[in-house]
């Protein structure tokens, strides 16, 4: 579904992303961890598309097709989604008053009629459901006031609506108490597929105890440095990344 | 008027335009609003017509204006159906209807008491009641310094008379619509407005400002506004002229102890505008409100000059404008607040804010507060940029095109102002207005 092949990005002067390798197949949860500025939210920004960085080398194969050329709109179109780590406030504009545009945007992409009101409010409140979200949060305007929680909750009720092929959830989890990290979980989990794919970003492992990956990495200063299955991020716990980080010292020295 | 001699600008042309005017008054000419008339026209030919060396007329330049010619007071025949398509829908009011300047009871039509609400032509409230309106008129707006409201005071005649009589709370709001007609050719037109709202009275009125057709039009808008103690006025402005239009406003409103305002100027789109907005508090415990919202883009160009006079201590004002410009649009504001000695524990708050689209538009904007009492709480902040890169990529991220996603969070920037509007129906209609401009960001 998705293979990125050296990707290298940067921002200004600062070289941000270094070679990145991944290859992500339908079906699958591949966990993204590592230490603080080492890359994880760029990586995301730029699968979505964010025009702020700029790919200086490397490609994005994600269905057969040339991801880095389609414009953000674009990508979401053909079921990218992300997760913002920092989901933006946007005054005057309410979760229900963008969604329904972006859905629509979205079904004719896919060559299907557009929902109206009802539809579209029925398909709301199956959603909301699923996350546990309130009705009030979605008609005020988008994440103002949000606390942290309701913004990531907010974050996984869109992608619930727009039901991508590939989800990027990045630090969805940071913030969340545990009922609402519980929450949010099922919530992800209900939406798998298996013709869909997740990434998720974290920084805890008991996430992990929710949403079982099939593969965890670690990326550290702009590369994949190491990749496992669950056993990696239990051990990562228990040690954190300092012994990683040696590792790539060694590998590097040697 | 045959234009036999080479034309030598506007202001020229006034001045014969007067004393052709003058000699057919047929003994108007002896009244005491004529002797102001004179006063004013005279003051018009010392002043001529303001530069950009003015200044209050730094950022606006009224050159090319002032060398066009204009047809004043020319007659068409609007139907009841060419009028109707620029109403306001679903909105229930006292409906007054100007053409070219001239009065049109046929397309008007008034559903408050009279008793309560008197609403006519101002040369007929003249001729009903002289020492009525020779009270109110001209005292607020000076024509000392002001080039257009000397011609505005000079030419008075025609406009809408509102009176609301004390201890009335009028229902159905009063909507001014000011049609000019360019179809078959350059027309200018001076409403001049008077309304006075009696004690503990609360009314509401609106001026729309409208062009037909595709010449050149100017008007020249002086509307005076006294809100006794205890009264209320909610006073809109809305600006939907064409490309070729040019419009001075000037509104003064004049408040009493414990009254208060709330305006809103709307300029949806015109060529090239100027608005003045004055409130002057002058009684204590008085309350104002004053927004606005401007949008222009090609090169459309507009201009707010408000003032806030606090004269008295205790009142509060509050000031919320907000533009969003595009193309080669430009755009002023200038926001002075006077808080005079007498004024201790005044609150005056006042902010302009700009989202400029394009790289060719440009927004200048000052805000100028003066200060003479001590005990008072003032803040004023500006600001002016782009949009929200982050929120622009939010909002595509989620499969919005780019330019479905500017125009939903321009539209959400003007809806600070746009959610002020009391009446549902009018807030709906300029909703729908500014949507429809901003659709095309
Ligand atoms: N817009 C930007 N301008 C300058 N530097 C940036 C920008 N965005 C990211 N960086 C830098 O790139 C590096 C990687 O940042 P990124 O946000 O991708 O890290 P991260 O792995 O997501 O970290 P965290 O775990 O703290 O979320 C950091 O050093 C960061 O400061
Ligand atoms: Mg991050």
């Amino acid at each position: 579904m998705l293979k990125i092949s050296n990707l290298q990005a940067s921002i200004g002067e600062k070289q941000i992303l270094r070679g990145i390798n991944l290859e992500v197949r339908a079906g699958e949860v591949h966990a993204i961890m590592g230490p603080n500025g080492s890359g994880k939210s760029t990586l995301a920004s730029v699968l979505a598309g964010r025009q702020e960085y700029e790919v200086t080398d490397g490609t994005v194969e994600y269905n057969g097709i040339d991801l880095l050329e389609l414009s953000p709109e674009a990508r979401a179109r053909e079921g990218v989604f992300l997760a913002f780590q920092y989901p933006i406030e946007i005054p005057g504009v309410s979760t229900t008053n963008f969604l329904k545009t972006a859905v629509n945007e979205i079904r004719k992409h896919k060559g299907l009629e557009p929902l109206d009101a009802v539809q579209f409010l029925t398909l709301m409140k199956e959603k909301m459901k699923l996350v546990n979200i309130d009705q009030a949060l979605l008609s005020r305007s988008l994440n103002e006031g949000f606390s942290g929680g309701e913004k990531k909750r907010n974050e996984v009720f869109q992608m619930a609506m727009l039901s991508p092929k590939l989800a990027i959830l990045d630090e969805t989890d940071s913030g969340l108490d545990i009922d609402a990290l519980r929450i949010v979980a099922e919530g992800v989990n209900q939406l798998k597929r298996p013709d869909n794919a997740t990434i998720v970003v974290t920084h805890y492992q008991r996430l992990l105890d929710y949403i079982i990956p099939d593969y965890v990495h670690v990326l550290y200063n702009g590369r994949i440095v190491k990749s496992g299955t669950k056993a990696l991020a239990m051990e990562l716990e228990e040690k954190g990344y300092d012994w990683i980080k040696n590792e790539v010292a060694d590998a590097q020295a040697g | 008027m045959n234009l036999t001699t080479e034309y030598t600008g506007l202001k020229d042309s006034l001045l014969t335009d007067f004393q052709v005017w003058e000699s057919q008054l047929a003994g108007g000419e002896k009244s005491t609003l004529h002797r102001v008339r004179r006063e004013a026209i005279r003051q018009f030919d010392r002043l001529g017509f303001p530069t950009t060396k003015h200044e209050e007329w730094k950022y606006t330049n009224v050159g090319a204006l002032t060398k066009q010619a204009f047809g004043f007071r020319s007659s068409t025949n609007l139907t009841v159906a060419d009028v109707g398509a620029l109403l306001v829908p679903h909105l229930e009011a006292n409906v007054v209807v100007f053409v070219n300047g001239i009065y049109q009871p046929q397309l008007s039509r008034l559903v408050s008491p009279k008793a309560d609400l008197r609403v006519e032509d101002f040369a007929d409230a003249y001729q009903r009641d002289p020492a009525f309106v020779e009270q109110h008129f001209a005292q607020s707006a000076g024509y000392e310094h002001d080039a257009f409201t000397a011609l505005s005071t000079a030419f008075a005649q025609h406009g809408a008379f509102i009176h609301v009589t004390d201890q009335k709370i009028i229902e159905h709001p009063v909507l001014l619509y000011f049609i000019s007609d360019a179809r078959s050719g350059n027309v200018a037109s001076q409403p001049r407005n008077l309304f006075v709202v009696g004690r503990n009275s609360q009314v509401k009125i609106a001026e729309f400002f409208h062009t037909l057709g595709n010449n050149t039009s100017f008007t020249n808008a002086v509307t005076e506004i006294t809100v006794e103690p205890n009264a209320y006025v909610e006073y809109y402005k809305v600006q939907e002229e064409s490309e070729g239009a040019h419009h001075i406003g000037t509104t003064h409103i004049t408040q009493l102890e414990r009254s208060r305002s709330f305006s809103a100027t709307i300029t949806v789109q015109g060529g090239f505008v100027r608005n003045n907005l004055r409130v002057g508090l002058e009684g204590e415990h008085c309350e104002a409100h004053l927004f606005g919202l401007y949008l222009p883009d090609g090169k459309e160009h507009v201009d707010n000059h408000t003032v806030v006079d606090h004269a008295k201590p205790r009142s509060y004002s509050n000031e919320l404008y907000k533009g969003i410009l595009n193309g080669r649009a430009t755009g002023v504001f200038n926001g002075k607040i006077f808080v005079r000695p007498d004024a201790q524990k005044t609150n005056a708050f006042q902010s302009n804010r700009n989202i400029i689209l394009s790289d060719e538009a440009s927004m200048n904007t000052k805000p100028q507060l003066e200060i003479f009492a001590d005990d008072v709480k003032c803040s004023h902040g500006t600001t002016t940029g782009q949009l929200d890169e982050d929120a622009l990529f939010y909002l595509r991220s989620r499969g919005i095109d780019a330019d479905a996603a500017k125009s939903l969070l321009t539209v959400a920037f003007a809806g600070d102002v746009i959610s002020q509007i009391h009446l549902p129906a009018l807030r709906e209609y300029i909703e729908q207005r500014v949507t429809r401009k901003l659709g095309q960001v």
